[in-house]
């Protein structure tokens, strides 16, 4: 079977992960023979089958909509890997515009 | 009592010492701080143990001991953590650089559980990284040495749950499965692991890898002690809408009685042909051939199955369990928590945390569930891989038309050597008998059942029921182990 081309730059936008350009040649390989194989599931007639998206028993579960309290600010603030003022993530620049450097 | 001395103790021994104050609750704990001295700088298994925490904890067990006022029979008995499963004030890295800085706020369910039965969450266990390997191997931090033979891997991703019990460091310890990741090392390094049913136990607190395969689970000394660790961690929970509200497993009383019977009698248990088909090594296949001579002569009545789907099994789940770690994944960007590394804006930013942040085979999952969900493959891969899954799930329910539980190997060979798998494809093929369990929902154990002719390494045998069928499971299981002994 031929190599399936996957166009892993591409991939890896869509995935937000930095590759260089040599891990990019060893993915786009070792992914091209993974892919080549999963294909045999081509092979299987599976028209008329329902699709299994879930294991579980159960179908909807549904919970009262009510307020409760939540985990305390500042607690989960220490794992932020910026704070401001004590009680914000800081983010950098999400708009270019003032300040933008 | 000496934990180093009997080394592998089992958790209901222990809580019979405890109750006959042969030992308490800080000897115990002591006693594995020494053995972890003794020999996890060869092992490996713990990435940190919080001694300090460890040992108030067993304080407060032998205090509340002393005024008969014990939480319950295992109460200040030590239990390993995986490092994908929240304690709180601990770790959470998942063995990944992206989340080494992190600290869980919070505990998991099934920690929960644990310490409300007194039970001390102890250390933080390596794994591979985002539970995504079957060696140990991906984890960033280090390579955790299978205690049988330090040059093989303890297998993964559970790895160093495993390999710290099968060197006696604590008595028990919590895995995750999602496609073996408990029952592959358990057998690769001589313990029980469990996976139970797909809801049996809260995935709150479980840092999420594919959301409809992952399970918490136990990895013991014993099939009772399994039993006794499920009893307590299972049921509803209303942090996971996907916990079960079922009766109660009973696997403990279940498998107490397996275990004084030693007798299988009655039970009838299928045979899966495409498990014994070819790939087996001789070392494997000859633990299988001995366990099945063994059911037998414990009055099992044996019959052959097929569950006809097996041979698509692997590619079904390296679809489903890719496409869902890519969407999982998706919310380590170092923007919350986690190592940072700033980039020239806010994508940029994405891009180079998780650039740096993740290590290879994370990578690769990431890369090929994005690509099987993309626009244009989807309904090849996905949608197509999703209804191979129902397939291999109705494969089970024919089976289990003719037996209760089937028996299987773990894994077609016994633990292999560091380095010795390097095809990221051959890696994952070698998970054949354990991904079906997952990809169908259902429950199964896999119990020491000899070792390897050739390596002496250990070799595990597999147990698989019905969903909800735990206390059938781990009744035979106890059974089979007992008589085995």
């Amino acid at each position: 079977m031929p190599e399936t081309e996957i166009d892993i730059k591409y991939v890896a936008e869509l995935a937000r992960l930095e590759l260089n350009d040599s891990d990019a040649a060893k993915l786009q390989r070792e992914l091209g023979q993974i892919v080549n194989y999963i294909a045999e599931l081509g092979e299987l007639d599976v028209s008329g089958v329902e699709p299994t998206a879930h294991a579980s028993l159960l179908t909807n579960v549904v919970r009262e909509d009510v307020r409760k309290p939540s985990f305390d600010r500042s607690e989960m603030l220490k794992n932020a890997p910026g704070v401001v003022d004590d009680n914000l993530v800081k983010v950098p620049q999400v708009l270019p515009g003032e300040g933008s450097n | 009592m000496d934990l180093s001395e009997k080394n592998r103790q089992t958790l209901l021994g222990l809580a019979g010492d405890l109750k006959a104050k042969k030992i308490s609750s800080v000897e115990l704990v002591n006693e594995c701080f020494k053995k972890i001295d003794e020999r996890d700088n060869t092992v490996k298994a713990f990435l940190s143990v919080d001694r300090e925490a460890a040992l108030k904890a067993a304080e407060e067990a032998d205090k509340r001991r002393a005024e008969g006022k014990s939480l319950s029979d295992f109460d200040g008995i030590p239990v390993g953590i995986k490092d994908n499963i929240a304690v709180r004030g601990e770790t959470l890295s998942c063995a990944s650089k992206l989340l080494k800085p992190v600290v869980s706020p919070y505990d998991a369910t099934a920690v929960a559980r644990l310490r409300d039965k007194g039970i001390i969450p102890f250390g933080r266990l390596n794994m591979d990284e985002f539970a995504m390997g079957s060696s140990c191997e991906n984890s960033a931090f280090q390579k955790t040495c299978n205690p049988c033979d330090t040059e093989r891997v303890p297998g993964g991703s559970s790895g160093g749950s495993a390999a710290a019990v099968a060197a006696g460091l604590v008595p028990a310890t919590l895995g995750s499965d999602t496609g073996g990741s408990i029952r592959q090392p358990a057998a690769f390094c001589g313990t029980v692991g469990l996976k139970p049913t797909y809801g049996r136990i809260s995935r709150y607190g479980l840092v999420a890898f594919a959301s409809s395969l992952d399970q918490i689970s136990p990895l013991s000394n014993s099939v009772t002690d399994a039993a006794a660790l499920l009893d307590i961690m299972a049921g509803v929970d209303r942090m996971d809408s996907t916990s079960l509200d079922a009766a109660a497993p009973n696997a403990l009383a279940s498998a107490l009685s397996g275990a004084a019977s030693g007798s299988l009698k009655g039970v009838r248990i299928g045979l899966p042909e495409e498990y014994f088909a070819s790939g087996l090594s001789s070392g494997v296949d000859k633990v299988m051939q001995n366990s099945i001579e063994l059911a037998k002569s414990m009055g099992a009545e044996l019959v052959k199955v097929s569950l006809p789907h097996t041979k698509y099994a692997v590619a079904v789940y390296y679809i489903v369990a890719t496409a869902e770690a890519s969407a999982n994944l998706a919310r380590f960007d170092g923007i919350r928590y986690g190592d940072r590394k700033e980039g020239r804006d806010l994508i940029d930013t994405y891009f180079k945390s998780r650039g740096a942040g993740f290590g290879d085979e994370v990578k690769r999952r990431i890369l090929l569930g994005t690509y099987v969900l993309s626009s244009g493959y989807y309904d090849a891969y996905y949608l197509r891989a999703q209804k191979v899954r129902t397939l291999i799930r109705k494969d089970f329910e024919e089976a289990y038309k003719q037996c209760d539980i089937l028996l299987t190997p773990v894994t077609p060979n016994a633990a292999f050597k560091f380095g010795e798998k390097s095809d990221p494809l051959q890696m994952y093929l070698s998970d054949i008998f354990t991904i079906a369990l997952n990809l169908s929902g259902d429950c199964g154990v896999s119990v020491p059942g000899g070792k390897d002719e050739a390596t002496g390494m250990p070799v595990g045998v597999q147990f698989l029921a019905p969903a909800l069928g735990e206390a059938k499971l781990l009744g035979a299981a106890a059974a089979f182990e007992a008589a085995l002994k």
